[in-house]
């Protein structure tokens, strides 16, 4: 494992419903990741796949420090998350997110500006309201929205204009690292195509770090350098993506593989299942 | 060469509050024994065109022309009763949402043999009979169990197996999948294709497949129907249309879907020009009906 | 650069720096709901606050030679006493009018009291659960358990009669209602992704629920406020009735109404006026409510 990873997790373990019921009795805990070791490098962007049930959302939480681990380490720079210099607000000055549904991410009664503004305001990375507002319009243009969604509401804007909103927000801080949660999954082609070259190209200008986590494998080849495949919440396989994907190892990778219909046609695609 | 099941001429809908057109002149043949693919974007007018088949178009969408014929007889038309049994014992519906497809609050045996009742007149223990083999037709193990158990107690993939069980319960002539794997794992989602296929070659049922994922209408369809706000931009054979493909529109949504073969596939949006090309086709027709009309 | 200064300006004039009150002003203006419940609820305010030089007699005072005489448009009116007279000779209308200050003082008050109590803990409560959770949602279902009206007579007897003890009596009751409704906004919020967005851009739980949360709920709270307010007129009524309210010499709509309870038949307009008030008031509270809550709340414009 490289010495300069800007994000790891090593042996995490995370479990769930440890709470003790009324009468003491206790509830089996699930254990949604079993040890799982993965690492993001500085201008790296790592795709997480998964089915439902992987862990693979866990886990980008649990990257973030969103979720407490059960068990290893959560590192930033090298750091225990906990321990990072500045605590809590400075890290998230470096790790951000953008969510799968814009809709619930954004405070439906707030206009787009104040909720571009939050993060301006709150890590006062502008010295006065000026350089705030040309940063904000600034972002707004690079994700190529127009300027007027400043002042409306979340549901007056279409999901893709939504999902661009998100974007900005993240990018805003210039963070070294974001996650990224299924941000393309129920998109038009078209839409997702645009989001990805979007996300790929503020990737190279700022120098961020992603992790993307997706089930779609096809979409993860497109955008990512490096894959972690994850199933019940350990990782099976892990590599570059052109390597995992001309030669996968595990069994599972390669059932994952194969159940992607690409488009072209093929007489026995569905007959045939992968050893 | 025998007649096609389901005839689509000229079909037209606008939506009733702000008179925009919803479909324009959409025309399709589906013959028996055969799987098309109904494909577009969000907005393409796939699901009205399911639902103006169905018989279930919302209020809001009035028809302005053309017809919609299944074995000859005119389902715009039908009077209300008998669209609705003749609807209910010929076409049937695989939807999208299992979840939402299947009444919470009642088993899974009562909701499979309710069809069984209704249209082919079984009693209750023959019904149930009749249940447990169409589970065991789409492979699920327990077929007891799952037939006394709730939708919330089964999974996301067994949901859709047992829709897919309830609609070829009735033998319809023809079956309307509207994105029924859309919210199914990828390895669950080629199982239930799989399923799909085997039932409608055995049952010789037509089906019309509703998606937005070119992949799975390349591997599972025989035909192609294209649309784009509305109106048909391309139609035909799926290999001709998947190897070489006539119309601006499908070229340029083929480059932009992903694939893992390919790491430069799904980053190329579609370009402005062809999306332009395409209003000018659409506002083209639109005057020309405005012209007639 | 003009175009960089183009994109600030317009940037400028979308960020609210504070709420910009021109536009929503005159929305609300234009709601009939707002106008009519609104109204309604300005002119008891101007009656109750200029009472002594609108009202035409004295409240208290009582000529027995004037006793029970109908309103104006009935025969045997006496003039000057449009809604007529009670059976002690004091004119109905003044009562009424000085009856309000009553009214809306113990309802805006108490409505107040309840309004921030309940939705503090209710905020509270729903955000960080645990044992904080467990120790409000025990007490809120206790409290509820007992039969509010007999609680604040009570407590009303226990204090004594006054406008205090009446505005304590009810807002001690009616504070688990804000406060059952706002945990359980406040839950749901919780859980949405804007609040994680939240927590991942760095905000602390005190920006986050004050930010975030509370200004959603509070839209909720208005609603139930105006509610309120309609209840709250309702119990001081029902504590004036049974004499438990301020004392009796000031003129309360319940008052009126028990006193015209026992000469309904030689004045049904004592009994019946008053009632009517009554009426019309809790129905203007909450018309004004859903009015206000059509025009201001952006998610109930979608």
């Amino acid at each position: 494992m490289a010495d300069n990873l800007l994000v790891e997790t090593r042996d995490l373990v995370v479990e769930f419903g440890q709470k003790r019921s009324f009468l003491g009795r206790q509830a089996q805990p699930l254990r949604v990741l079993k040890g799982v070791n993965v690492g993001i490098g500085r201008g790296e962007i790592v795709g997480i796949v998964g089915e439902s049930g992987s862990g693979k959302t866990t886990l980008g939480r649990a990257l973030l420090g969103l979720q407490p681990a059960t068990g290893g380490a959560m590192l930033f720079e090298g750091k225990p998350l906990s321990q990072f210099p500045g605590g809590e607000i400075a890290l998230r000055r470096h790790m951000q997110m953008i969510f799968q549904d814009p809709m619930s991410s954004l405070n439906p009664r707030q206009t787009i500006g104040t909720i571009l503004s939050k993060p301006i305001l709150l890590h006062g990375i502008a010295p006065d309201k000026a350089t705030a507002l040309m940063r904000i319009a600034e972002v707004l243009d690079r994700v190529g929205l127009p300027q007027v969604v400043l002042g409306r509401y979340p549901h007056e804007l279409s999901g893709g204009q939504r999902q661009r909103v998100g974007i900005a927000r993240a990018v805003m801080l210039r963070p070294s690292f974001v996650l990224a949660d299924e941000i393309v999954s129920g998109q038009d082609v078209s839409t997702q195509a645009r989001v990805l070259q979007l996300l790929k190209e503020l990737c190279a200008e700022i120098g961020m770090s992603m992790a993307f986590i997706s089930h779609d494998l096809s979409v993860i080849r497109a955008l990512c350098h490096r894959v972690y495949v994850l199933n019940g919440g350990v990782v099976v396989e892990e590599g570059e993506c052109e390597k995992v994907f001309a030669n996968p190892q595990h069994a599972y990778t390669r059932a994952l593989i194969d159940a992607i219909p690409l488009p072209i046609v093929s007489q026995d695609w569905l007959e045939t299942t992968a050893a | 060469m025998s007649k096609p099941l389901l005839t689509i001429s000229n079909l037209s809908a606008v939506s009733r509050r702000d008179n925009k057109p919803i479909l324009r002149d959409v025309s399709l043949t589906l013959d028996n024994g055969r799987i098309q693919g109904l494909v577009g974007e969000s907005g393409a007018g796939k699901s009205t065109i399911s639902k103006a088949i169905l018989g279930i178009l919302a209020s809001s969408v009035t028809v302005t022309g053309g017809s919609v014929l299944l074995d000859g007889h005119d389902l715009i038309n039908m009077p209300e009763r008998e669209k609705r049994r003749f609807v209910g014992s010929q076409i049937a519906l695989i939807p999208q949402d299992p979840l939402t497809a299947l009444n919470p609050g009642r088993k899974i045996g009562d909701q499979l043999t309710d069809g069984l009742k209704m249209w082919k007149g079984l009693s209750g223990k023959a019904a149930a009979a009749r249940g447990l083999e169409l589970l065991d037709q789409v492979a699920i193990r327990d077929p007891k169990r799952v037939m006394e158990s709730f939708p919330h107690q089964l999974s996301g993939g067994m949901r859709q197996r047992v829709l897919i069980a309830s609609a070829f319960a009735l033998q319809p002539r023809l079956l309307i999948a509207d994105e029924p794997t859309t919210a199914l794992d990828v390895t669950v989602q080629k199982q239930v294709l799989k399923l799909l296929k085997t039932m409608q070659a055995e049952h010789g049922t037509a089906v019309l497949f509703v998606t937005h994922d070119l992949g799975v209408v390349a591997q599972l369809c025989d035909e192609v129907t294209l649309l784009f706000q509305g109106k048909v931009m391309e139609q035909g054979v799926a290999e001709q249309i998947f190897s070489a493909p006539r119309h601006a529109y499908t070229r340029a949504l083929i480059a932009a879907s992903p694939r893992y073969d390919n790491p430069s596939a799904g980053l190329h949006p579609i370009d402005d020009a062809v999306i332009a090309a395409c209003r000018a086709e659409i506002a083209s027709f639109d005057n020309q009906g405005a012209r007639h009309g | 650069m003009a175009d960089a200064v183009h994109m600030t300006n317009t940037a400028a004039s979308a960020i609210p720096t504070k709420r910009a009150f021109g536009p929503t002003l005159r929305a609300l203006l234009r709601d009939p709901k707002v106008i009519i419940g609104g109204g309604f609820i300005l002119v008891l305010i101007v009656l109750a606050i200029f009472a002594p030089w609108i009202a035409p007699h004295d409240p208290l005072e009582q000529d027995l030679m004037l006793g029970l005489y109908p309103p104006a448009w009935m025969q045997g009116a006496e003039p000057g006493y449009w809604l007529g007279t009670d059976d002690l000779g004091r004119d109905v209308l003044s009562r009424f009018i000085f009856g309000t200050r009553i009214a809306l003082t113990v309802a805006f008050a108490s409505a107040i009291i309840a309004a921030v109590v309940g939705t503090l803990v209710g905020l509270l409560a729903g955000y960080f659960g645990g044992w904080v959770d467990a120790v409000v949602s025990r007490l809120i279902e206790t409290w509820m358990a007992f039969p509010a009206v007999l609680l604040s007579i009570l407590i009303v007897a226990i204090l004594g009669s006054g406008v205090h003890s009446v505005i304590f009596a009810i807002a001690i009751i009616d504070w688990t209602r804000f406060a059952r409704v706002v945990r359980a906004e406040t839950q749901a919020q919780r859980n949405a992704d804007y609040v994680t967005a939240g927590r991942v851009l760095g905000f602390n739980d005190f920006r986050i629920l004050a930010g975030e949360i509370l200004p959603n709920v509070l839209w909720t709270v208005l609603g139930l406020f105006t509610l309120e307010l309609g209840l709250a007129v309702v119990i001081e009524a029902i504590l004036s009735f049974v004499g438990l309210s301020v004392s009796s010499d000031t003129p309360t709509w319940g008052g009126m109404i028990a006193q015209g309870r026992t000469i309904i038949y030689q004045a049904w307009w004592v009994f019946a006026l008053p009632l009517v008030g009554l009426f019309a008031t809790v129905l203007a509270f909450n018309q004004l409510g859903e009015g206000l809550r059509r025009t201001l709340d952006p998610v109930m414009q979608r």
